[in-house]
């Protein structure tokens, strides 16, 4: 009896003392699985580490599957979190799901500096990336045929690009590149290109056009008046709570100290 | 102590045979694994309708699977780069060897050595700031990035090796069939041409394979250049190589598209293993000529 107690008593220091070394963190153990959305890898990723780091007991999955997919994951509880980077559907919303913005991914078209076009609409880019205008001197600017660069099959930024504009399956690209750095360095190199990249990753070498008359910034997309961009969103049943640890990494991917981590990930945070 | 000396050799022969058969083991390892996961995509596109198909749209919502583009682009490019490598390979290694005073061979042969060792993102990076540009100016093209960006990278990155192959070859003919050429009064370009080149043609054939199996398997460099777009090759087109096709997806596919991309390396690793049996064959015959 003696002895059970002092066990006791030694485990309870010891609980004391981990909690106390611990500092602030809470110690919870657990999975956080979160399914969807191809986009989001690199914005979830780096939230997902940095959780990880602070709560060593939590394993964090990511699947990428794709939007549709993720939601209706959630729908079937076979993730705790789903991923989107479209907004829910009604229908979608109607069966129980919640939405929550995570982030807005701004994407930006982008000209050579020596390009005298700055803005262009919508329906121009979705006809120049369609072949239908070749030339620049159709939509105000030098003659000169017009160089699609585009990023590769399966990209997140072609995806939202395609899917924003209405040109799925449609572009007839001049060069497919793999990374976003390239397209930068291939249009900062042709006085004819057009290409499209992150907001965030676009440096002084090219010129970013205006769409419909909005110059893209961290506001104009937030508001949504800079029209090419799209939401990534969490995904969660409305009437079932979530797990633990699930609850805290969603609470700490839409607390302010997550913002500069999205940020860094190149999207331009909710909050 | 004899015993122990016999077991020591025993011991060390035996390390010696499992560090060989490490390589081995690899070699096996990635061929099985390529074959096993390239068939199925094969299977269930048909080999006639993934070989010989001209429409590659890999995520499509209806997709097509068709690496003809890539193959003869892969085909094209790699002619192109031997067309314009191997006459500038094959002059460099015939004057270095037999021509060139000792100060001019050494500082070229460093240079050559050197021009070996840059890594192929080196070569991209340049084609793409310098070649390209100068290519769309020159021509006057929309955008200079395609087919003949790439095989000039290509033609530069395959030097070293048939230079390198060749001046080998042409050092080992014996001095004395030379010297026999040169006593009944030919000139010298005359006897290298002549007796020197002809002595050495193995050699010299087994360089060009090697430029051939170095041009057909780079990705990195062509990929910077070429416009990646799946297009039928053409001169000023933007095109996809085999390489390319399946380095610039890998990365996001998933599905049937991400087994055809190993069908893919499946089509260009037996392309290598068929260059590879030619080399052999060239070395083989001359070791015994």
């Amino acid at each position: 009896m003696k002895a059970t107690k002092k066990v006791f008593a030694l485990a309870m220091s010891a609980v004391v003392a981990v909690s106390a070394l611990g500092g602030c963190s809470k110690n919870v153990s657990g999975t956080v699985s979160t399914d969807g959305s191809t986009s989001m890898e690199k914005v979830i990723g780096t939230l997902g580490e940095a959780f990880e780091e602070e709560n060593s007991g939590v394993t964090f999955t990511y699947n990428p599957t794709g939007s549709g997919s993720g939601i209706q994951a959630v729908l079937e509880g076979r993730c705790d979190i789903g991923l989107s980077s479209r907004a829910l559907k009604d229908d979608e919303k109607s069966e129980g799901l919640e939405e929550t913005v995570l982030a807005y991914d701004g994407i930006a078209i982008i000209v050579n500096p020596e390009n005298t076009v700055t803005d262009l609409s919508i329906k121009q880019i979705a006809s120049i990336y369609k072949g239908e205008i070749t030339n620049w001197k159709d939509v105000g600017g030098n003659d000169g045929e017009i160089v699609l660069i585009g990023r590769e099959a399966g990209s997140g930024t072609r995806d939202g690009f395609e899917s924003i504009v209405g040109v799925e399956e449609a572009c007839k690209y001049r060069q497919e590149l793999t990374s976003t750095g390239d397209v930068i360095t291939t249009v900062s190199g042709n006085p004819n290109a057009i290409g499209y990249a992150s907001l965030a990753s676009v440096k002084e070498s090219v010129k970013v056009l205006q769409v419909g008359g909005v110059t893209p910034t961290d506001d104009t997309i937030k508001d949504g008046s800079y029209s090419v961009q799209r939401p990534f969103v969490l995904v969660t049943k409305k009437d079932t709570e979530l797990s633990e640890a699930a609850q805290n990494f969603f609470d700490f991917a839409t607390s302010d100290d997550a913002a500069s981590l999205i940020s860094e990930a190149g999207v331009v945070p909710a909050k | 102590m004899k015993d122990k000396k016999q077991f020591l050799e025993t011991f060390v022969h035996g390390v010696f045979l499992i560090l060989g058969l490490i390589t081995v083991g690899c070699v096996l390892l990635i061929t099985v694994y390529l074959i096993i996961s390239g068939i199925p995509a094969i299977r269930e596109i048909g080999l006639f309708d993934f070989i010989l198909g001209d429409k590659w749209q890999s995520t499509a919502s209806e997709p097509s699977f068709g690496i003809l583009p890539f193959i003869l682009t892969s085909v094209y490019g790699t002619a192109g780069a031997i067309l314009i490598g191997v006459p500038i390979g094959f002059m460099t290694a015939v004057y270095l060897a037999k021509f060139a005073p000792a100060t001019v061979k050494n500082v070229v042969s460093s240079a050559v050595s050197l021009l070996a060792g840059i890594p192929s993102v080196v070569y991209g990076l340049v084609g793409m700031l310098v070649l390209v540009p100068a290519i769309r100016k020159l021509f006057d093209l929309p955008d200079g990035s395609g087919l003949l960006a790439a095989i000039i990278v290509l033609a530069i990155m395959i030097l070293p090796s048939i230079i390198n192959v060749s001046i080998t070859a042409l050092e080992a003919v014996p001095k004395e069939y030379e010297d026999a050429s040169l006593a009944l009064g030919a000139t010298p370009v005359e006897t290298y041409f002549k007796v020197s080149v002809p002595a050495a043609k193995s050699g010299i054939a087994a360089a060009v394979v090697l430029g051939v199996g170095r041009a057909i398997g780079e990705a990195m460099a062509v990929m910077m250049v070429s416009g990646n777009a799946p297009n039928m090759p053409s001169l000023f087109q933007s095109v996809r190589f085999l390489t390319t096709a399946v380095a610039s997806e890998m990365s996001y596919a998933g599905g049937l598209q991400k087994q055809a991309l190993f069908s893919i390396a499946l089509v260009l690793f037996l392309f290598i293993m068929l260059i590879n049996a030619t080399l052999n064959f060239f070395l083989k015959r001359s070791k015994e000529g």
